[in-house]
């Protein structure tokens, strides 16, 4: 069978990106390699979610099943979910509070920080048997992942050549980071699970996509959360990877704005405005939206008073699992987080301004799967790849794919 | 012992409810409740641990309207078809009120694709009797579905 991929990404630009790049299984496999398991930090999860000695979660990098665990100094481990043995994946629940970590098939024990320290018959029996004279426990170890936490979001990563974390945000993202994630302390509100039948990228361009919101999403546009006539700013890090996009709504209603917008409903009303109950936040320091991607799997989301983290985890070229995680914060009122659980009804599998984003990431597949020779056409506000003061551009889009093609040479 | 009358009642009000729900009747599907009813649809692992979260919470018939109105004329979608199927009823009083559990699987048909199952759980429910019949005071829908395909887009 002839590839032509990756030979056929012509365009000398990354607003042309080519179909094959969301279908082949070539380019999914270099992904999960120079990507989720390359240089680049991936998100695990957040500090509040494993607050006791011994805690931990279970979540995937790539495809790659990880453990992050409460470490009883206080620290936090990360290790790879199955058995220096022989390959079992031993843990099966998604929490859980442990003191060691103990493989089913054969009983071998790992501590916390993923050491080896005891396995069943090592010396034999009655003379007969064993391991092998020289055998090293340190030589049989669990993967051991890199990990760094800040402010109370945990990431992790497989490749030793990672630049620190709060490098790899860099500063310009970081601000934004730290707007949400200042130190305060996090309570955690539940989670949200769905299968999008998408390529993971799609989801990363969803939300350095400013454009869509105030025409796919109705609530957006006539409640003036998000449209083209409020302030807003498009901003990357150095490497074009990361990204904010930042606005503040206003009034909504009728204008010039929402003329050629068929999903604008003038007379539309809510029977129960208690949806719609916001409440500005002085950490907010202006904007009512903040919406940052860190390459390659985590979005942070404030909408309003809705804060979440998005975890992207790849299930082949087709298809990745998307992971919500609501929060609040240590000293919200009652009132407060009873705000933030009902304005979440806006967001997540069947969210009134997300419900529909996972289902045109799945008509954009089904495109892109039956017309390989074409591409997609990301230029609006140009070819060009820089920071704006406005959101009628596809420039983080550009950003995007222009590290994406350094870092997967192509 | 549950008068007879009042599981055939009952049995009745969930096979409206579904029938409104299978059948595209969305507009009918607040008037199974009371004005300030609830319907919240929760991941079971998220009902398990206590943590509040839901995937829909709706805390009034408005609330209600709202997302009909959401479903029929804002949230772009896939068109599908689905189908509930009930187990049967447990059934027990609480003063004035009938608090009732009931397994349900619905299917989900989507244009030019097979039948699948598309969420599976259980509704734990509060109902109460009105001038206008029996009425849900509140309805919790557990759903055991890890992974919800995509979206949910109508009411369970
Ligand atoms: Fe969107």
């Amino acid at each position: 069978m002839t590839r032509h991929f990756p030979h056929d990404w012509q365009s000398a630009n990354v607003s042309r990106i080519p179909y094959p790049l969301y279908t082949d299984e070539d380019v999914y496999r270099r992904e999960l390699e120079a990507i989720f398991y390359g240089p680049h930090w991936s998100y695990v999860g957040l500090s509040c979610e494993i607050s006791g000695p011994g805690d931990y979660k279970e979540t995937s990098i790539g495809e790659r099943s990880v453990i992050m665990v409460r470490d009883p100094d206080g620290s936090i481990n990360v290790v790879e979910n199955h058995c220096a043995h022989r390959g079992v994946k031993f843990c099966q629940e998604r929490f859980g509070t442990v003191k060691s970590f103990i493989c089913p098939y054969h009983q071998w024990n790992y501590n916390l920080k993923g050491d080896l320290t005891g396995l069943p018959f090592r010396r034999g029996f009655k003379g007969q048997g064993g391991m092998p004279a020289d055998f090293d426990t340190k030589q049989h170890g669990l993967t051991k992942l890199h990990v760094a936490e800040h402010n109370g979001v945990v990431f992790a990563t497989f490749s030793a050549d990672t630049p620190p974390l709060l490098d790899y945000i860099g500063p310009k993202i970081l601000e934004w980071f730290e707007r949400t994630f200042d130190g305060r302390e996090l309570t955690l509100l539940g989670y949200s699970r769905q299968r999008i039948p998408g390529n993971w990228k799609l989801m990363q361009e969803n939300i350095k996509d400013p454009y869509h919101p105030g025409l796919l999403h109705t609530w957006f546009v006539t409640f003036g959360l998000w449209r083209a006539d409020q302030s807003s700013r498009m901003i990357m890090d150095e490497h074009g990877r990361h990204a904010a996009m930042v606005s503040a709504k206003n009034a909504g209603g009728g204008g010039e704005v929402t003329q050629n917008v068929s999903s604008f409903k003038a007379d539309m009303a809510l029977n129960d405005d208690r949806m719609l109950d916001i409440v500005p936040e002085e950490w907010w320091k202006g904007p009512t939206v903040v919406m940052t991607t860190i390459f390659p799997s985590l979005i942070l989301q404030q909408q309003v008073n809705s804060v979440s983290t998005r975890q992207i985890q790849p299930r082949g070229p087709g298809k990745f699992d998307f992971v919500w995680t609501h929060f609040g914060f240590k000293d919200d009122t009652p009132e407060m987080t009873r705000r933030r659980l009902r304005q979440a009804n806006l967001f997540g599998p069947a969210g009134f301004v997300s419900a529909d984003d996972g289902e045109v990431i799945e008509f954009s597949q089904q495109g892109f799967e039956q017309d390989p020779a074409n591409e997609t056409y990301a230029e609006l506000g140009g070819t060009d790849v820089a920071d704006t003061e406005h959101m009628v551009t596809e420039t983080l889009i550009r950003g995007m794919y222009g590290y994406y093609r350094k870092v997967m040479d192509l | 012992m549950i008068d007879p009358s009042v599981r055939f009642a009952i049995e009745q009000l969930y096979a409206a409810y579904t029938s409104a729900l299978d059948n595209g009747r969305f507009d009918d599907w607040p008037d199974f409740f009371i004005e300030d009813g609830r319907y919240v649809l929760i991941p079971r692992e998220n009902h398990d641990r206590g943590l509040p979260l839901a995937t829909m919470s709706l805390e009034s018939r408005g609330m209600m309207k709202d997302r009909v109105y959401g479903v029929i004329n804002t949230l772009f979608h896939a068109p599908y078809y689905q189908r509930h199927i009930l187990g049967p009823m447990r059934i027990e009083e609480d003063g004035d009120a009938l608090l009732v559990e009931a397994n349900y699987v619905v299917f989900r048909t989507k244009r030019n694709e097979m039948s699948e199952v598309f969420n599976t759980g259980r509704y734990i429910d509060r109902i109460v009797n009105t001038d206008d019949g029996l009425r849900f005071a509140e309805k919790l829908c557990v759903f055991d579905s890890e992974m919800i395909p995509n979206s949910i887009i109508y009411p369970i």
